[in-house]
This record gives structure tokens, C-alpha cells and sequence, in this order.
């Protein structure tokens, strides 16, 4: 339920905000709503394969978000600007 | 008792989650997104996963979110809001019936509440690093390899991202 409750926030934020680092936030914030359900599941299920799931989850979120944040620093070098709205690169 | 800490945490990452969606600065999003981190390490640790707790601190809390703080500060950004166009409405009303979907799902979810097993007693061992790290080291060794080689191909995307910033720099 709660998982839940956040998902939606996280997505309400993806699809309303228009800075990119928020944007990147939501979607660590939707992640953390996935952890949060699979835990949930594996207490209730006493089954320890949740928790695994969940570690695996955290070092793609990590990656993710390393490899993330190094475009947006790169694309506000070439842009100036982390308005999503006003990067269109791939026009051409 | 467990249900007032249930509760208490569960309103206290919903509100922060909330701030966060809602805030126009960086910085102070940034900062309800800690809290909302802080709140789902509680649960965590009060659904007896203990080590997934204690990781959702050191990794989200402590690392993801001092790398976005960098970030921000690096970039120092002004807080200014782009025009919506016609076809961003549009689309953002897409993303609503979405979300309204989702919910309805919730709710659905919600209602149907009562016919999920209750939890059962779990041992001593449930959660603790000893299990979740014997499990992480048998069964599940090879996930667990080849999330090393991706972090390891994360580290050198970042690197060569930032090294090609620099050489235009030079060129320019």
C-alpha cells in the first residue's frame, strides 16, 4: 500500500516537473517504492530471496544514478540549463 | 506499538515525498528526499530487514544523496520555470490518467487487503547480514558478480563522460 502511494508520487513528479535533477530524484524516489513493496512481500513471505532482489536494485540505482548525474553535468556544460523542455539534442 | 512506529514512519516518507514532488528548488527536494530515505530505512528495519536498512542509509542516504547535492551546488542553478507548451499539457494529463490508474489499483489492492496471509514468525536470523550474506554468496553468486562488473562499467562511463567535458574545453 504505501509502496504504492509512493510509486505514484514518483511518477506524478516525473511527469510534472521540468528540472532534470528533481526528475532524477523522482526516479530514485519510485526505486525505493519497489524496495519498499519486495521487503514488504519477502516478510510476509518469510523468504530471504527479497532482500537479495533489493540489494541488486540499490547497486543499479547507484550506477544509474552515477552515470545520470555525469550527463546532466555535461549536457548544463553545453546547454546551461537543465530545463528538460529545452534540451532537444536529437532533432540534429 | 509496532503499528503507531508503522504509521508515524509511513506518514512522515509520504509527507516528505510529497514536499519533495512539490518543491521548485533543488536543494530543498534534495533534502525531503533524505528524510524519505531516512523514514523507508525505519520500515525497513521494522519489517526485520535489518541489513537492508542500515545499506538504504550508508548507500542512498550517505552516497546517492551527497552526489546530488554535489551536483547541485556544482551546477548552481537559478530557479526559474520554462513555459509549458500545448503538447507538454498534453502529456502531462496522459501522465495523470496513469497515475489515476495506479491508483485505482491501490485501492483495489486496498480492498482486497483482507485476504493476504497474515505474517507468520520468522526466526532470529531473518534479515540479519549473516543470512542475507549467505544467500548473496551460494545461490545468488553470479547476480552478485555481474552487478560488480556493472558498477565497475558505471565508474568508467563516468570518468569518460567527464574526460571528453574537459577535452572540448581544451579545444575550445
Amino acid at each position: 500500500m504505501l509502496g504504492a502511494v509512493l510509486f505514484s508520487i514518483g511518477a506524478v513528479g516525473v511527469f510534472t516537473q521540468r528540472n532534470a535533477l528533481i526528475i532524477y530524484m523522482c526516479i530514485e524516489l519510485m526505486l525505493n517504492a519497489v524496495n519498499l513493496t519486495i521487503v514488504a512481500f519477502s516478510r510476509f513471505l518469510n523468504n530471504l530471496d527479497g532482500h537479495v532482489f533489493v540489494f541488486m536494485i540499490m547497486t543499479v540505482a547507484a550506477a544509474e544514478a552515477a552515470v545520470g548525474l555525469a550527463i546532466i553535468i555535461s549536457l548544463f556544460r553545453n546547454k546551461a540549463t537543465v530545463n528538460v523542455d529545452e534540451i532537444n539534442l536529437s532533432k540534429g | 506499538m509496532q503499528l503507531l512506529i508503522f504509521s508515524a514512519f509511513g506518514v512522515g516518507a509520504v509527507v516528505s515525498a510529497l514536499l519533495m514532488v512539490t518543491n521548485k528548488r533543488p536543494v530543498r527536494a534534495a533534502m525531503s528526499l533524505i528524510a524519505t530515505m531516512s523514514f523507508l530505512a525505519g520500515l525497513y528495519a521494522l519489517l526485520d530487514a535489518h541489513l537492508i536498512a542500515v545499506l538504504q542509509l550508508i548507500v542512498y542516504a550517505g552516497a546517492i544523496m551527497v552526489l546530488f547535492l554535489f551536483v547541485i551546488m556544482l551546477l548552481n542553478l537559478e530557479e526559474k520555470e520554462g513555459k509549458l507548451g500545448g503538447n507538454v499539457i498534453l502529456l502531462q494529463a496522459f501522465g495523470m490518467v496513469v497515475v489515476g490508474l495506479l491508483l485505482v489499483t491501490m485501492v483495489s489492492l486496498f480492498q482486497a487487503n483482507g485476504s493476504l496471509a497474515a505474517p507468520g514468525d520468522v526466526g532470529a536470523e531473518f534479515g540479519t547480514t549473516k543470512a542475507v550474506g549467505k544467500m548473496l554468496f551460494t545461490e545468488y553468486l553470479l547476480p552478485f558478480e555481474i552487478a560488480s562488473v556493472l558498477l565497475l562499467a558505471a565508474i568508467v562511463g563516468a570518468v569518460i563522460l567527464a574526460k571528453r567535458r574537459i577535452d572540448d574545453s581544451e579545444r575550445n
